[in-house]
């Protein structure tokens, strides 16, 4: 039988995310690259006690035409689901627009891990390349340091940062084939590539299904052998 | 009270520094609007964290705005012939590994040293990291463009941080509504000032003591 990977509902695809899962999702945060269908899929799914992997852990208004909303992680944080968020840009600029995970970090309903954003980036590269940690710059000196080994190297002093690796990644392409290789519009590539990398089950969320030899090869930034699961976008109406 | 300059201004010297061909990632706020002042015959190479080069202005109108075009502030930009995409992690390669040519970040606090805090919301708890901290230690050259007092009329270039810090000993000129200051192994050097005011008058607004560069000037409006 030719593989398929594509699943025929957003639902089917989270249904078997269990409670206490580590979910890496988000995009760079804004409209675009976000899967926010499968996001809202596990929303009505339900499972608890997350720990959620992304940039930021839903932001509104950000990367979206004024007055439009969308959905984010932010949904999954107002419903009780997430217990903690390793993140780089958890909070709002604007103080009288606070986000979700705000609210719920002061009234410590949620834990968070603040990472700068490229050791965020590079701990998830290293998650899904197998390796187990690397030593960077950024951070020495400030609260991220804190309690993480430290070496110089070259005259300058680093730290020990450990690979990310989750049970689910949730992430946005614009087009796939029926392999799984996934191509990706703009800005939108930013986490979404990195992240389908360094899960147990990757599933994409994408604009169109073709079938495959349709995708140019070269164009081709997510190989297939990443990619488990494939769900396709309503037409925007 | 003596006029101070206005952000566009402090953004108009920032892009001063700015030489052909650099390649530059500019922070929220003052820092974004130095992209409107690129000196004329000179050409920058802007990047954006979530992983473009070269991309152009900020898509004004609703026509132009791509949810899959934006900066690392959440706006949406401009193609421009000879733009690149990439992952996060290349992104953040670039800078931590000394390719891009200088950031132009934003400021709470700066100390005498060059070290930077402006990531903290103090009165929040707490704040976003973002990219500041990678650009900070990994960008050739550290701009801060920053009003040179807080609100209150509090300094915010210090003997020492009190906030807590995206870096330390990071940064290399300090563009303010007063002056432009250099950070050098001696302490900050008054290199210009804002037309209208005195070098006492600014050192009175900083705390750390401000040595006078025997070049010092005016800024050029």
């Amino acid at each position: 039988m030719a593989v398929n990977k594509v699943f025929p509902s957003f639902a089917a695809a989270v249904a078997d995310i269990p409670d206490g899962a580590t979910i890496m999702m988000d995009g760079f945060g804004g409209e675009g690259g976000m899967a926010s269908h499968l996001i809202l899929a596990l929303r009505d799914h339900g499972a608890k006690n997350l720990t959620i992997i992304g940039n930021t852990v839903g932001t509104s208004g950000f990367g979206t035409k004024v007055g439009r909303d969308f959905v984010h992680p932010g949904i999954l944080v107002k419903n009780g689901q997430v217990k903690k968020a390793i993140a780089s840009f958890p909070v709002s600029r604007s103080p009288s627009n606070p986000t979700e995970f705000e609210r719920a970090y002061i009234a410590r309903e949620v834990e968070l891990e603040m990472v700068p954003q490229g050791t965020l980036a590079e701990r998830i590269r290293a998650g899904g390349a197998g390796i187990g940690g690397f030593f960077t710059p950024t951070g020495v000196g400030t609260v991220v340091e804190k309690g993480k080994e430290k070496r110089t190297i070259g005259g300058k002093e680093h730290i020990l940062e450990i690979a990310l690796f989750a049970d689910y990644a949730l992430i946005r392409a614009c087009k796939a084939d029926k392999l799984g290789n996934l191509a990706y519009r703009g800005t939108s590539r930013c986490f979404n590539a990195i992240m389908a990398t360094a899960a147990r089950i990757t599933i994409a969320e994408v604009d169109e299904i073709v079938e495959p030899g349709e995708l140019d090869p070269g164009k081709i930034i997510t190989p297939a052998i990443y990619v488990k699961r494939i769900v396709q976008r309503p037409k925007e109406g | 009270m003596k006029a101070r300059l206005d952000r566009e201004t402090i953004a108009m010297r920032v892009a001063r520094e700015f030489k052909d061909g650099d390649f530059v990632n500019l922070g929220i706020g003052i820092p974004t609007l130095a992209s409107n002042y690129i000196p004329e015959g000179r050409t920058v190479i802007f990047h954006t964290e979530n992983g473009a080069l070269g991309f152009g202005p900020i898509a004004v109108e609703e026509k132009d705005q791509d949810i899959d075009l934006i900066n690392a502030g959440g706006q949406f930009v401009t193609p421009l012939p000879g733009m690149s995409f990439f992952d996060s992690a290349i992104s953040f390669a670039m800078i931590r590994g000394g390719h891009v040519d200088i950031t132009v970040l934003g400021a709470m606090q700066v100390s005498e040293k060059g070290d930077l805090a402006n990531w903290m919301f103090p009165e929040r708890g707490i704040g976003n990291i973002g990219g500041a901290m990678d650009l900070a230690v990994g960008a050739k050259k550290v701009i801060v463009a920053m009003e040179h007092n807080d609100k209150n009329g509090k300094y915010k270039i210090a003997k020492r941080c009190t906030y807590p810090l995206t870096a330390k000993e990071c940064v290399n000129l300090i563009v303010t509504d007063l002056a432009v200051m250099e950070v050098t192994p001696k302490g900050l050097l008054l290199k210009e000032i804002a037309p209208g005011w005195t070098p006492q008058e600014v050192q009175t607004c900083t705390e750390p003591r401000l040595i006078l560069s025997p070049e010092l000037k005016e800024i050029e409006l």
